[in-house]
């Protein structure tokens, strides 16, 4: 056994921390939260040049060649910093996707673009209902001659509003079983008849509806095999789930520490806040809710990233982190009271993160009913 | 005993309603985003309203604001049953009325203040004229409001206050602050802070807006310089506010909009029968009903929890450890009805009001944001449960 993080894991955390407090200080947080966009290209680029954007992409493409666990410990850093922006749709949902799917052109023209920053990309996979079932895809993708028309409405897609390319999870048949007819394509974001509206949300993350309007995609553009496309969702979903799950490690991190030291400056009747018992066991509970979360998404993403059967290891982290990463917002929040309730207190994107992650490929009821069936029953 | 209303509570409980299904502006309640328990978004916190105005006003001339209040005074004599009846209406249906004026400041006059103040200040309040704000908060005194530094100090007829007031919600639109500060710097707090109105329009306070997490500019902080207040202001006895000041605490802490807390339950319980998740609807999920019975169950304690209160006002028994617990109670609820709503809406429930797929208007995500201040706001749950712990059931300090 080794539970510890690598000699290069280590550096990246530590270099990732300094970054991220220098180059993304809460004030351009909050400035990317609010505006339509998210995206500050400064960032992006400098992301992209620190080898973060291809991290776990093959050198071949551009990539740095590192693992899924490698990403994990990244991810972990910028949700303790919060980074806005489409890291998380542009390496997790479509980075991953090519990788698994793509033909060796396809890697050639959009990963190497991915890993040098030039190519946001993202993936649309929910619907109306939001939910990550193979039956709530009811979007078209018909063949005609050398092309698919696509026809259909996509919610609660990330970046949909900046990205260049977007992966759509599409039906290309009838089948009883769901899952036996869905495909993936790579769309054009410029194409004609695609409609794309940024959605105001809770958590502020520029999630988007996207309009299908009879879009026309070049047959190449299929990615994988036609029919064959939810075997590939549900393994980056499955990626997906831990890195989310990594990020609200970082955030429930980040929450505790912030109110642990507030807990220790602010005085109230005479003595710091943090000396009263009520105030420490809410910190007890705290790291405890922390660490819980940070041991059981480790596992998930290295079993994951060892290509190990990992659908309970990843249900697991999710359904605790989900619920773990809130309490701790909500207790932070209970710790610093008035001033943690104002939009100049940096708390409340934290708050707001716990519950969209939370909400992001299946909540803990979700995952819940997964490791259920994983048990056998 | 007898739970239920008695024939004469019915029927007021039928002329509220019929009054306000009447009067309430239109399309009011449709934009309201009021979250029960919550501070973070009362519209009357946020702009002054000329239809809201007017509709108190109409309750001021029923004798409704001050329904419970002495008729000597202009109340309307009648039960605190009969007002609790008439705010649980009240908030059912997003109506506005409530005002610090006639729920917080006004019984706290009659009960501590001079004659010559009652003349002065009762039958506005009882009008529905005036706005108060809540001047208590300090950026050094939350919980503990013994360590306030406003200080006020003695000039001929007046008093000369200076310092600054934090989290002052709806000081912005208010017309007067209800405020202590310290006069006796020697004597302990509890010996040296005097309570007094200060008229919003002195020369000498600022007003500067904060603006809370869900977007609104709900409160303020405001400061205090050279600013002459009439002694004639003074609430009681100089020196004697911190006593005041908790009774009208307890007065602040037993408003509780009930029946918001079962409209917005209402509106999850309807959305769970008519929605349909992965081919079934909401309701017939044991997981959604298993939390939809168990809000049923603590919102219909947190009802007879707020009856009691209203039930021994009636009987001169002043519930101070009840105004803890109805407190504590409601304003936990208030952050788990919000929770429990959005995880049985999913996804959608994250879309903010003006997106065309929220469901609920999007105020159970409103609502999710502002339940966080629920638990903060008027003594956080902490200093109930020290409250409850040490004065309700005598345990010691240490
Ligand atoms: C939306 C909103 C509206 C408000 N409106 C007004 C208003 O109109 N007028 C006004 O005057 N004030 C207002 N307040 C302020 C409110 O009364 C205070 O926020 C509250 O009393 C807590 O004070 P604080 O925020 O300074 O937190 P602190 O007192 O600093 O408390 C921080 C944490 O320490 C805990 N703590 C403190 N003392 C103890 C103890 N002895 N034992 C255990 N735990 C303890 C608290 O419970 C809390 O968890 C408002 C607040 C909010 C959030």
């Amino acid at each position: 056994m080794d539970l510890g993080l690598n000699e290069e894991q280590e550096m990246l955390k530590k270099s990732a921390r300094e970054f991220l407090s220098k180059e993304c200080p809460k004030k351009l947080v909050r400035e990317l939260d609010e505006s339509d966009s998210g995206l500050s290209r400064e960032l992006w680029k400098k992301m992209a040049e620190l080898g973060w954007i291809g991290l776990p992409f093959p050198e071949k493409y551009g990539g740095n060649g590192g693992t899924l666990l490698d990403l994990i410990v990244l991810l972990d850093e910028m949700g303790y910093n919060i980074v806005p922006g489409p890291f998380f749709s542009t390496v997790v949902l479509a980075g991953f996707t090519l990788l698994q799917a793509g033909s060796e052109e396809q890697k050639q023209t959009y990963l190497t673009k991915i890993c040098s920053g030039d190519m946001i990309m993202t993936f649309a996979i929910t619907e109306l209902d939001g939910t990550y079932l193979p039956e709530s895809i009811e979007t078209m993708a018909e063949a005609k001659g050398e092309q698919y028309i696509l026809k259909g409405t996509k919610l609660f897609v990330p970046d949909a509003n900046i990205a260049d390319f977007l992966l759509v999870a599409a039906r290309t048949g009838k089948s009883t079983n769901p899952a036996d007819a869905i495909s993936i394509f790579l769309v054009d974001a410029k194409s004609a008849g695609v409609k794309v509206t940024l959605l105001k949300t809770l958590g502020r993350d520029k999630l988007c509806e996207v309009v299908f309007e009879n879009v026309k995609i070049p047959s190449k553009n299929l990615v994988g095999k036609l029919n064959g496309g939810w075997p590939v969702i549900r393994s980056i979903l499955r990626k997906a789930t831990v890195a989310k799950c990594a990020e609200m490690v970082g955030g429930a991190q980040a929450s505790l520490d912030m109110a642990v030291s507030y807990a220790k400056e602010r005085v109230q009747f005479g003595r710091p806040i943090g000396s009263f018992q009520a105030i420490q066991h809410y910190c007890a509970n705290m790291v405890t809710d922390v660490d819980g979360s940070r041991f059981i998404t480790y596992k998930a993403a290295w079993t994951e990233s060892e290509g190990l059967p990992a659908d309970m290891e990843v249900s697991m982290a999710k359904a605790w982190t989900s619920e773990a990463y809130k309490r701790v917002a909500v207790l932070a929040h209970q710790i610093f009271g008035a001033i943690g309730f104002t939009m100049d207190h940096d708390m409340h994107l934290y708050f707001r993160r716990a519950k969209a992650g939370e909400l992001a490929y299946g909540d803990a009821d979700f995952h819940r009913e997964i490791v259920a069936a994983q048990l056998g029953l | 005993m007898d739970f239920r209303f008695s024939e004469a509570e019915k029927r007021f409980r039928a002329e509220v309603e019929e009054f306000i299904l009447q009067e309430i502006p239109p399309g009011y309640a449709d934009k309201d985003l009021y979250w029960p328990g919550g501070y973070g978004a009362i519209g009357e916190f946020e702009v002054r309203d000329p239809a809201v105005e007017k509709i108190r006003k109409k309750m001021g001339e029923r004798g409704w604001l001050t329904m419970a209040w002495p008729r000597e005074y202009g109340g309307g004599g009648r039960s605190f049953v009969e007002q609790a009846i008439f705010f649980e209406r009240l908030s059912y249906y997003d109506a506005p009325g409530m005002d610090v004026s006639t729920l917080i400041s006004g019984p706290t006059i009659l009960r501590f203040g001079s004659e010559e103040l009652k003349k002065e200040w009762i039958p506005r309040i009882v009008r529905g004229d005036l706005k108060f704000w809540l001047a208590y908060s300090e950026p050094n005194a939350g919980s503990d409001l013994a360590a306030i530094q406003a200080r006020a100090t003695i000039d001929g007829d007046d008093l000369i206050v200076n310092g600054q007031k934090i989290w002052s919600s709806g000081a912005h639109v208010s017309d007067c602050g209800w405020m202590v500060a310290r006069t006796d710097m020697a004597a302990p707090p509890y010996k040296g802070t005097t309570l007094f109105i200060v008229d919003n329009k002195s020369p000498g306070i600022t007003i500067r807006p904060i603006v809370n997490i869900d977007g609104f500019h709900s409160f303020n902080e405001v400061f205090f310089d050279n600013v002459r207040v009439p002694k004639k202001n003074v609430v009681g006895d100089m020196n004697m506010g911190f006593y005041y000041l908790m009774v009208a605490l307890d007065f602040e802490r037993l408003v509780i909009s009930m029946g918001g807390f079962r409209h917005r339950y209402e509106d999850l319980l309807n959305y769970a029968r008519n929605t349909r998740r992965n081919g079934r609807l909401l309701s017939e999920d044991a997981r959604v009903r298993a939390r939809l019975s168990q809000l049923a169950i603590e919102i219909e304690i947190a009802y007879l929890l707020y009856y009691k209160t209203a039930w021994m006002m009636d009987n001169n028994l002043f519930p101070n450890i009840e105004a803890s617990e109805i407190k504590l109670i409601t304003t936990l609820l208030s952050r788990k009805l919000a929770d429990a709503g959005m995880e049985i809406m999913g996804q959608q429930a994250q879309l903010w009001p003006g997106s065309p797929h929220a469901p609920l208007r999007g105020r159970f995500a409103v609502g999710y944001l502002d339940s966080i201040s629920a638990v903060i706001g008027a003594g956080t749950s902490e200093i109930q449960r020290n409250i409850l712990a040490q004065r309700g059931l005598g345990l010691k300090r240490r």
